[in-house]
């Protein structure tokens, strides 16, 4: 599942592209790996925060880009329950790792924001109204998983009755580079969930990466604008018709692949979700044992919560001056593996870890689709991987599904 | 009736309201305390009003919703609206003192002031019952959550065919809002109130209650009465709110009495921080109790209030 042996010959490097406005929305251009750096620059001196992956501590994560040369190029990821370590590979390309622990939910709902300023002035509280302007954030590297999760995080903050005022802020002017995965940890299961391995939908510009250069999908005004911009630079090339096949059958090849992974002794085992009837399968099995024997191995650390691209629970803090005369209020990540998150009256409501990864679960596969009209997860396989005794939540959905009593059927 | 087999959607046989006040859902507004009333032990009733007259002037809000009632450095809660929802401009919020919050309230003064943003969820279906035979039943200070609802229904009680309420205590002290029970019966509404018992040393249970002209002197459970009400039937709408398994004993006593499952309204408390969907700390199977309720009707939460640890 490496860099691609099928090289494009029929480029024609003198075929322009269309207009001075640059390739149009829905058009693909070939982006040489050189012109990676001077992408970034055309994102940076738009006044975008541009974020890229990384390596650092031990892992890809997303950060701060000012330097193409600091993408993770040559590097893979091996990932299974509780596993993860980077591989050099020197025919990894720059986007062979699949995902690390950061997704967009670190940026767009961020662990940590304020939500309101409040100051008493002779003796009278006010709010007052000076929430800081941030830069619009530039994301290059985004999965299909990733755009999946960005949908759902959508919903829950912009889809409802109330719009999440940080959120919306973020999200309008947000710009994403996807990239469509060359390979799969054994941890990823988006095949079976709908949400990739291709990123579909919902991005600006997105690369499929060749030996030497990326094949460049445009998918919005604001991607054509940014790729003018570029062409100024750089001289861009269209990709040919079969040039633009040949891409998107890279993905449909992965996604046949992961759909025929089988378990090879001595590996990781390859994930896949079965996701028929599993809003019924879950609710019919609150009393499941199943809940119980996974809560001897669950050590309610909250890291899945974490790293999922779709949890979205959080509290409110209060922080105060020396004088308590100014007050920030601080909304921060929330986990329902806390005894915190459903705590009343001094006790919580979920006292035992089984209560725990029975909500955790059955919101995220079941309770999600009833709020949402969508599944709260997308294959990405964060929280298998991350989880530090690798409880697998597919695992534990065959498990609930090989034994359930209401589901002989199925 | 399992789980799964209820309603896909948060299932509400309520009518669609404005759950969320429109904006920013954290911007919240300064209040006033002009008044606090000691209701029994450890349980003030705080009379809010808005310091900005434009706030003032839209404010509305329906029986059964709540705000949250904001202290800049100590934290927020969300307590129900306990004043009537014909005069939005006088707030009032019947609180405990049981945690960092509402400790924090109990040391305020009249003219202090703190922060409000609300109103959030669904209201009890007073509107929507006219005609029928109204029960509120009460365990301890979920009356403060049906006050509003017994304010309005005194004052369209022409519109009901009776109005009754069932409020049951753990001893004669935490009845609440005895000194009004007068002004309800007069103006039509049955009152009926239980204790689980009596402090030790008790006599009589008339010297025992706030007001003794309205203690009818039962001690049992708050089902107990339900049991002989007799007007329950299928035109019968049963509002009830109080801890989880009361609710439960209360709904199932109303079923064996005619009164249809969607006829059953309970009001669930959750922790919360955002009142709008967000936080995900209300959850409770598939609903946030925030803005899919707090009201239910028992129809659609039975599944899950069964479930333990839920």
């Amino acid at each position: 599942m490496h860099a691609d042996d099928r090289v494009v010959q029929d480029t024609d490097p003198l075929r322009p592209t269309q207009g001075r406005g640059g390739p149009a929305v829905g058009s693909w251009v070939w982006l040489p790996t050189e012109t990676l750096q001077p992408l970034i620059d055309v994102l940076r001196t738009d006044g975008m925060r541009v974020i890229g992956p990384q390596v650092a501590d031990g892992a890809v994560v997303y950060r701060d880009l000012a330097e193409a040369g600091d993408l993770p190029v040559g590097w893979i990821d091996e990932q299974d329950g509780g596993h993860y370590r980077l591989q050099h590979d020197p025919e990894a390309g720059f986007f062979d790792h699949v995902v690390g622990p950061h997704s967009l939910k670190n940026f767009l709902f961020p662990a940590r924001e304020t939500i309101g300023h409040f100051l008493r002035e002779d003796g009278t509280w006010r709010q007052v109204e000076d929430l800081p302007e941030e830069p619009p954030l530039a994301v290059i590297g985004v999965r299909g998983c990733d755009l999946a999760g960005l949908a759902i995080q959508d919903r829950v903050f912009l889809g409802g009755e109330a719009v999440d005022p940080g959120y919306h802020r973020r999200r309008e002017s947000l710009f994403l580079v996807a990239v469509n995965c060359r390979r799969a940890a054994a941890t990823c299961f988006c095949h079976s969930t709908g949400c990739g391995p291709a990123a579909s939908a919902g991005f600006d510009l997105c690369l499929t990466e060749f030996p030497g250069r990326f094949a460049c999908e445009v998918g919005s005004e604001r991607g054509a604008a940014v790729l003018a911009k570029l062409q100024e630079k750089v001289p861009l090339i269209a990709c040919t018709d079969s040039e633009r096949a040949a891409a998107a059958e890279q993905s449909e090849r992965l996604e046949q692949a992961m759909h025929a992974r089988q378990r090879v002794a001595g590996e990781p085992a390859p994930r896949s979700l079965n996701t028929e009837g599993i809003r019924d399968l879950l609710y019919d099995n609150l009393e499941h044992p199943r809940w119980e024997e996974v809560a001897t191995r669950c050590l309610s650390c909250t890291n899945c919560t974490l790293v999922c691209p779709t949890c979205f629970c959080s509290s409110v803090s209060e922080v105060a001056d020396l004088s308590g005369d100014a007050v920030q209020r601080e909304r921060h990540w929330a986990s329902c593996f806390t005894l915190d998150h459903a705590r009343m009256h001094g006790t919580s409501v979920r006292s035992s870890t089984a209560s725990r990864y029975r909500q955790w679960l059955t919101h995220k596969l079941a309770g999600w689709i009833d709020q949402f009209g969508t599944s709260g997860c997308t294959g990405c396989g964060r929280c298998i991987t991350w989880c530090p005794v690798g409880i697998d939540i597919t695992e534990e959905v065959a498990a609930i599904r090989a034994t359930s009593p209401h589901d002989e059927g199925a | 009736m399992s789980p799964a087999e209820c309603s896909p959607s948060p299932a509400n046989s309520l009518p669609a309201v404005a759950t969320v006040p429109a904006g920013d859902p954290w911007r919240s507004h300064t209040v006033r305390i002009e008044g606090i009333v000691e209701e029994i032990p450890g349980v003030q009733t705080y009379d809010l009003r808005f310091l900005d007259q434009e706030v003032a002037g839209r404010y509305r809000f329906l029986p059964g919703q709540f705000n949250m009632l904001h202290l800049p450095g100590i934290g927020e809660a969300a307590i129900s609206i306990s004043s009537d929802p014909a005069n939005p401009q006088q707030l009032a919020h019947t609180v405990r003192a049981v945690g960092n919050v509402t400790d924090a309230l109990a040391r305020l003064h009249p003219g202090d002031t703190l922060m409000l943003r609300g109103p959030f969820g669904r209201p009890w279906p007073v509107a929507e019952s006219t005609g029928r035979d109204l029960v509120l039943v009460a365990g301890g200070l979920g009356l403060a959550s049906q006050r509003a609802a017994i304010r309005e229904l005194a004052r369209r009680r022409a519109e009901y065919a009776s109005v009754t309420v069932v409020h049951g205590a753990k001893e004669p002290s935490g009845l609440l809002y005895t000194h009004e029970y007068r002004e309800w019966k007069a103006a039509g509404v049955v009152v009926r109130t239980i204790v689980d018992g009596l402090p030790q040393g008790t006599a009589t249970t008339e010297n025992a209650a706030g007001d003794a002209a309205m203690w009818d002197g039962r001690v049992g459970l708050v089902t107990d009465l339900v049991n002989e009400l007799t007007m329950l039937s299928d035109r019968t709408t049963l509002l009830c709110c109080g801890p989880d398994p009361m609710m439960t004993a209360v709904a199932h006593a109303a079923l064996r009495h005619d009164v249809p499952a969607e006829q059953v309204f309970v009001s669930l408390e959750r922790n919360m921080a955002c009142a709008v969907r967000h936080c995900g700390l209300c959850q409770f199977g598939p609903v946030f109790v925030c803005q899919d309720g707090p009201v239910f009707s028992f129809a659609a939460i039975e599944p899950y209030l069964s479930i333990p640890h839920l």
